[in-house]
């Protein structure tokens, strides 16, 4: 009887500290997916900031560098494809191409004293090259974080968890080498 | 990385836990050899010396820290790209709060965090840093600054600076007590002699052990806690930034430097990237809050990639040590490359990076006759200013009204005012190219060299623009 009683018992320990377990799993999965979303919030501020200074910074290059046109038209289009972009695929190919043809366009006004001297396009400059570096430093902490919750997920013992509340895999935020960047071929 | 903080924590935790045993243990064993039976009162005394301290730490919050070390807010306008290179920061450490920025009016490149809260946290750099160091060496420095604020170091050393200052308080007391109020002892000496002199003597030698040990070995723990963290920090930084070499020649810089940071508060000093009281980058002691920083530069170069793995690979061939870092972090680093230098210049020039303290710290220009431009500080509160050029002295207008309107443009009326009439006298040179002294018509002596030709010469004293012919 007593024998019975002891079993339950440590029967009923043996699932509480499961459950505890599990609950420990679970929270840490949830806070990992949570960082991640928060930092994909993050990079999305930080295009979106982007892209509001394309069209000011379009224009101040225009005073001064106004037969650079064929660099100015692909800085519009690449802004024009990642604002218009209807899935995640088409805005990172538009976002791709913008940081490309910004490089170019940077690279360009080096050879126009005037435009350097301009204190809004420096402005404008630090602000995009910040923009880009932030672009990049959140990106990185996304990647970082997606690999661990992925890391978490796939290993055992986590992996029960994650299979029973459906945590799902997390892809990573590619950035396409300045070799493809630069490629024409951009269909989707 | 969130498993390395839990960890620092847990460590923390006990140390301060330790920190508190020795403050109690000295509050009771020094009563106890005191006075047998007052040991609970010790206790009490100690709780007590904690307690104070504790309220202390609670009211003087980050804005008196920072009043104190004449640091000002930074607004985003006054430096776009140190705001932006923080923010950098913060996106690449996840750190869930944006810092303040300061800016501490001192020729000596050095930078520190504070902040036990997110909404207090700081990050204050010095204007000797702004025009010293490039984008990526500044990026360094920003990096480990905030790696701080996300460890939660800025918390934890400043708890175990409480628990230190009440040990040091405590057993100063206790020794005190001891060397003046001697009598109390006296008497339970002459009682002595039974069983309970020996339990006595025993008391009073852990006592005296205690009183001269106890702070000792509070101040060990806290310096050790010290060191670890800034190499904690240093290589968060490379992982956050990738670029490793940016620190690295930070911290060379920052030393190499040579100017001192002048008065430094020590509870802030395990803040700073380079320690501010030791003149010479620190040696490797017990008793330093910083590792020594050629160890700290060589494990940043000796890094192969821009990963914790790296870092504490580095770690391990410099200081010929096991491992800095802990085992779950490293487990979940993965090989990062580093990446290419950005080659952009410090963000201001020395003469920017002056105008923008001048400007926040509400500088007054005094515009002196000889052409002299004075910056008077707020604070300053005499009636007149001296030029440093002609010695000439100026009067000071009352502060508030220039530091307070930005656009003053009462300058020119300013100069108007101050000028007073020049006042003039001759004088013809005896001899050519010799000495000669003369005395000017309030009596101060001017002397003229063999070398002197030019038409005028000011006194330093009264002003008086004496011709020479």
């Amino acid at each position: 009887m007593t024998g019975g009683i002891i079993a339950l018992l440590i029967i009923a320990a043996i699932l509480i500290i499961l459950a505890l377990w599990a609950v420990g799993i679970f929270n840490s999965l949830v806070r990992l997916r949570n960082e991640i979303q928060n930092s994909w919030a993050q990079i999305d501020v930080q295009l979106k900031r982007r892209t509001d200074l394309i069209p000011n910074l379009v224009e101040t290059v225009k005073g001064y560098a106004s037969h650079e046109r064929e660099t100015l038209e692909r800085v519009i289009q690449a802004r024009n494809m990642a604002v218009g972009a209807t899935n995640l695929e088409e805005r990172m190919a538009g976002e791709n191409m913008l940081t490309g043809a910004l490089k170019s366009l940077f690279a360009v006004s080096e050879a126009y004293p005037d435009l350097k001297a301009n204190q809004n396009f420096l402005a404008l400059q630090e602000e995009l090259t910040s923009t880009e570096n932030k672009v990049a430093f959140a990106r990185q902490f996304f990647n970082d974080r997606v690999l661990q919750y992925n890391n978490q997920r796939e290993t055992f013992p986590a992996n029960i968890v994650a299979g029973m509340f459906n945590f799902e895999r997390k892809p990573f935020f590619e950035v396409i080498e300045p070799e493809q960047r630069e490629a024409p071929k951009v269909t989707f | 990385m969130w498993e390395q903080i839990r960890a620092n924590q847990r460590k923390s935790f006990w140390l301060i836990v330790l920190m508190g045993l020795i403050l109690l243990s000295i509050g009771y064993f020094a009563a106890e050899a005191f006075q047998p039976g007052a040991g609970p009162v010790g206790l009490l005394i100690g709780l007590i010396v904690l307690l104070v301290q504790l309220a202390v730490y609670a009211v003087a919050g980050e804005s008196v820290l920072m009043a104190g070390m004449g640091a000002r807010e930074l607004t985003r306008d006054e430096s776009p790209r140190l705001f932006n290179i923080v923010e950098e920061m913060q996106l690449a450490s996840g750190l869930t709060f944006m810092p303040k920025i300061y800016i501490v009016d001192s020729d000596s490149p050095n930078a520190f965090a504070v902040g036990r809260k997110p909404e207090t946290s700081a990050v204050a750099v010095t204007r000797g840093l702004m025009y010293r160091l490039n984008r990526d060496e500044l990026q360094g420095v920003i990096a480990h600054e905030i790696a701080h604020l996300k460890n939660m170091d800025t918390k934890f050393m400043t708890l175990a600076g409480v628990m230190l200052g009440s040990i040091i308080i405590l057993s100063d007391m206790a020794m005190r007590m001891f060397f003046y109020g001697g009598r109390g002892r006296r008497r339970s000496d002459s009682r002595g002699g039974d069983g309970g002199g020996q339990a006595q003597i025993i008391f009073l030698v852990v006592a005296v052990l205690l009183i001269v040990l106890g702070p000792i070995l509070a101040r060990v723990l806290y310096f050790a806690m010290s060191r670890v963290r800034e190499y904690l920090a240093d290589a968060s930084a490379a992982v956050y930034t990738r670029y490793p070499e940016g620190l690295a020649s930070a911290l060379l810089q920052i030393a190499g430097s040579g100017t001192p940071m002048g008065e430094v508060n020590r509870a802030v000093a395990p803040m700073f990237i380079v320690n501010p009281l030791a003149a010479d980058g620190g040696s490797d002691s017990m008793f330093s809050t910083h590792p020594p920083l050629f160890d700290r530069v060589q494990v940043l170069r000796g890094m192969g990639g821009a990963s914790f793995l790296d870092y504490n690979k580095s770690y391990g061939a410099v200081k010929k040590r096991e491992s800095i870092i802990g085992t779950h972090t490293l487990h979940e680093s993965k090989a990062q490359a580093i990446r290419q230098a950005s080659n952009e210049p410090p963000l201001e020039t020395r003469a920017e990076s002056k105008a923008v303290v001048h400007r926040l710290f509400g500088y007054t220009d005094i515009h002196c006759q000889c052409g002299a431009t004075l910056k008077v500080p707020s604070t300053y509160n005499e009636a007149t200013v001296r030029c440093i050029r002609c010695g000439v002295a100026n009067d000071v207008p009352a502060t508030g009204a220039t530091a307070n309107a930005p656009g003053y443009d009462g300058d020119t009326a300013l100069n108007l005012e101050l000028k007073p009439e020049p006042v003039f006298m001759d004088h013809t040179r005896s001899a050519l190219n010799t000495w000669e002294s003369f005395p000017c018509q309030c009596g101060n002596i001017l002397q003229l060299s063999p070398m002197f030709s030019a038409p005028m010469i000011q006194c330093r004293k009264c002003g008086t623009q004496v011709r020479v012919h």
